[in-house]
């Protein structure tokens, strides 16, 4: 009777214990004392990630029709305008940059609209031949943002030298299909967010790794580490070579755009973090409300201080981050090093404090 | 006194206690690996990284590439010939080397359970863990018995005994007691929890957790040995086995916990577990069920009797060598491994490396990412015997790249138990001009606070 007893004691529990590991959905309850991860969710999906993603499909959009008309009439008049879109849909290009989840993630999204620097002389080569296929995942290096900055800033030293290039079907084929190309990635993402996607990620509220503030935390983190503290001023700075290297400079074809791109940048990841939405900015359930609610508020607090110490550092700094690197490289490290406090603080303070693993890897614990 | 001494390590007990914990232990064993190597770790942990850290002494242990899998099959093997008693000497050592191999390999993946079974295997050794229900005893007549000495059974009890009092000793300190952490921390991130979530947001459910997680460590074993409360203890261990296993990514620890657990039982609860494998198996039990004493040979067993008392002289010493070195062990680290604290503390780093020539002046940052995987950097940011180690794979990296005069720093923060995290190691250190010892690492910065207690 006893070993029974035992035995259903273990089963239950165990039962209990097997459940938790892959139901990753709603929590019903009256969570009263909890702080609500579904609503925080819910505030990222609606009010940030799409809004901010149909912001950006209107506007790969409008990019991919202005290049269509510069291209059937390559004009220094059709130039200045599809420049002027560019620029602008590369600064929207910041406002989801780092939500490499779902669609995005599946896609390479990011990785096929922004790694720079270009393979410049690839995209010379691939347009002179005229084959090549942008759908290749080594092709990353040749097209989205960086191309275009290429084809519409760097193939000339002014704008009518650029247009004449455009006689050339080959130039214009490959800047349409550039176009293109990030309008269709950016419509998969969009169209994903629109349906099914946006559920399946505010329901996921599961407290493991996989589920979807655990994800998304992870991947906000690393954006802000990989690709805006490394990337935008990490590498041009030369901070892991010793060497500076202005090639590195996001948008570097273009005059002015890099410092607004790092600051669009810098002043999305605060929203997020601010929990502001996409529309309107007023501020909703976020990472600074979890950690007040954890009773961390001297840390949200550090945290905004330390954005506004970016900021403010970012005054100092020259419009094209490709001079800044080649006048006064000390400007940059000292940018980086800003960054970098921003990086401790979210990496190591707030996930600690609200109990998230930064670890790609699922291993055992003590 | 003496008399009584020698009086005990002459009683003989019954052996069905040491046959089912080796059964149990084979078949736990054995499920760890096959879960090890399913769950990609063996890949992940051990094929991909560039770089492995090592423990001091142990530099020549190594991952060995695709061979490591070779090991990994070796060891499974060992544990399944283990539980059937199958030449089990061999069996029982090829376990012990081969799982320590593996133990040794990275010092990264580190685990207090995994440290259990090396000893725990180095013990079973010299246990006569096979005369009884094995094939060994089957095939060989003269190698089957049926009463060995008592003290053999209990040399297992004593090393349960004290994993768990020292755990309980462990925790007695401020930060575990006093500010309910790092659990404070742990539990309300587990809302999703069926029936318990709600619960685990309440400030006093931390306080029970801590001071009742505590109290279970130092008396579990008491509670065990004492007939009176065996029956209920024992439930208590599933009970907090499996909630652990429910509240943390704990692995197969509670199930080896609560399987080993059983050898407190007397004798007759064994042999109803070995007659339920007997009845499933058609196993003829009442074969092994001779009466027989398993004598030894003096010296034989004078110098087991030797190696044991060594063994848990040394058990009973080393988790106290923290008190050899300076400055707060949560801190510091020093001391930390190889002593039972488990689940003690939410500790976590960043350290980002500066490559100096020394010359010219020239620096540059590491990107940690390309030498170490996600899992090696978390667990190196915050333990200096890691940071030293990797500082000098990283100077003789760069050396070979043709870098000169190399001067290598850290900039590092720490956070402990919920303090905001505080510089850790000091940045104007040259972390070059030091080995790897068992000295106190100087270039730690001091701790600002305190944390009372053991």
């Amino acid at each position: 009777m006893i070993r029974i007893s035992k035995f259903l004691l273990i089963v239950t529990l165990l039962f209990t214990a097997c459940s938790k590991e892959d139901d990753g959905n709603v929590n019903n309850g009256n969570e009263t004392d909890s702080f609500d991860r579904g609503a925080m969710l819910e505030n990222w999906a609606d009010n940030i990630i799409v809004p901010a993603f149909d912001n950006f499909k209107s506007s790969t959009q409008q990019l991919e029709d202005l290049t269509t008309t510069f291209t059937s009439d390559p004009t220094e008049e059709n130039l200045v305008a599809l420049r002027s879109q560019y620029e602008s849909s590369y600064l929207e290009f910041q406002t989801v940059a780092m939500f490499d989840i779902g669609k995005a993630e599946e896609l390479g999204f990011r990785r096929f609209l922004n790694t720079y620097p270009l393979a410049a002389a690839e995209v010379d080569n691939k347009i002179a031949s005229g084959s090549y296929n942008l759908e290749l995942p080594s092709s990353f290096k040749e097209q989205g943002f960086p191309a275009l900055d290429y084809l519409i800033n760097g193939i000339g030293d002014n704008n009518a030298e650029i247009v004449a290039k455009y006689s050339s079907e080959n130039y214009r084929n490959y800047l349409l299909d550039v176009s293109k190309r990030i309008n269709s990635l950016t419509e998969k993402v969009n169209t994903s967010w629109q349906g099914d996607y946006r559920d399946t990620f505010v329901s996921n509220t599961s407290s493991s790794s996989t589920g979807s503030v655990d994800k998304l935390t992870n991947k906000y983190i690393m954006y802000f580490e990989t690709f805006l503290r490394s990337g935008k001023i990490g590498y041009p700075s030369g901070v892991f070579t010793g060497t500076p290297s202005p090639i590195n400079a996001e948008a570097y074809y273009s005059n002015d755009l890099s410092k607004e791109l790092y600051l669009k940048a810098v002043q999305s990841t605060v929203d997020f973090f601010n929990g502001r939405s996409f529309n309107g900015g007023q501020a909703g359930s976020s990472f600074k409300q979890y950690l007040e609610f954890l009773d961390r508020g001297d840390l949200a607090e550090d945290i905004t201080a330390q954005f506004a110490a970016v900021k403010s550092q970012a005054t100092k700094l020259d419009s094209s981050l490709k001079n800044q690197v080649q006048t006064n490289n000390t400007l940059m490290l000292g940018a980086y090093d800003e960054l970098q406090k921003i990086v401790v603080l979210l990496k190591l303070d707030m996930v600690q404090a609200l109990s998230i693993s930064i670890n790609y890897v699922d291993s055992d614990g003590d | 006194m003496r008399s009584s001494i020698t009086k005990y390590f002459n009683t003989y007990s019954d052996a069905a206690p040491l046959a089912v914990f080796r059964i149990g232990f084979g078949i736990m064993m054995l499920a760890s690996i096959i879960r090890f190597w399913l769950n990609g770790w063996i890949e992940k942990l051990y094929i991909t990284p560039k770089f492995h850290f090592s423990y001091y002494g142990f530099e020549w242990v190594k991952p060995l590439g695709d061979f490591t899998y070779l090991l990994f099959i070796i060891c499974g093997l060992a544990a399944l010939f283990v539980a059937l008693g199958f030449k089990y000497r061999i069996a029982i050592v090829t376990f012990f080397l081969s799982f320590t191999y593996i133990e040794l390999m990275d010092k990264t993946t580190y685990l207090n359970h995994y440290y259990f079974i090396s000893i725990l295997s180095f013990l079973m050794i010299f246990l006569p863990a096979h005369v009884y229900y094995s094939l060994d005893a089957w095939r060989n007549n003269n190698l089957s018995f049926q009463r060995i000495p008592a003290w053999f059974i209990d040399s297992i009890k004593l090393l349960l005994a004290i994993v768990y009092f020292y755990a309980g000793l462990a925790k007695i300190n401020s930060d575990w007691l006093i500010r309910a952490m790092p659990l404070k921390i742990w539990l309300p991130s587990k809302y999703d929890i069926p029936l318990l979530g709600d619960l685990m947001q309440q400030e006093w459910v931390h306080y029970a957790f801590s001071w009742s997680g505590m109290l279970y460590d130092l008396l579990i074993p008491f509670l065990l040995l004492w007939k009176r409360t065996r029956f209920p203890a024992f439930i208590l261990v599933i009970i907090f086995h499996v909630l652990t296993r429910v509240l943390f990514p704990i692995g197969m620890f509670p199930y080896i916990m609560i399987v080993s657990a059983l050898i407190f039982f007397i004798p007759p609860v064994h042999h109803r577990i070995l007659g339920k494998i007997s009845s499933w198996f058609r196993i003829k039990k009442s074969y092994f069920d001779n009466g027989r004493y398993c004598f030894y040979k003096p010296k034989k067993i004078k110098f087991i009797r030797f190696v044991i008392v060594l063994f848990f002289a040394i058990q009973i010493l080393f988790p106290w060598r923290y008190l050899a070195y300076p400055g707060e062990l949560f801190w510091t680290e020093e001391g930390f491994r190889f002593s039972w604290r488990v689940m003690l503390m939410e500790k976590a780093g960043f350290a980002q490396f500066k490559v100096v020539d020394a010359e010219t002046g020239k620096r540059f940052y590491v990107d940690n990412s390309d030498f170490l995987t996600p899992f090696q950097e978390k667990q190196m940011s915050f333990q200096p015997d890691f940071i030293l180690e990797y500082a000098h794979f990283l100077a003789d990296h760069f050396r070979k790249q043709g870098h000169e005069n190399i001067e290598v720093y850290v900039e590092s923060y720490v956070g402990l138990n919920g303090r905001k995290s505080e510089p850790y190691i000091s940045p104007e250190v040259n972390l070059l001009n030091f080995a790897d010892s068992f000295e106190h690492k100087t270039f730690i910065l001091p701790f600002n606070d305190e944390i009372k207690g053991l």
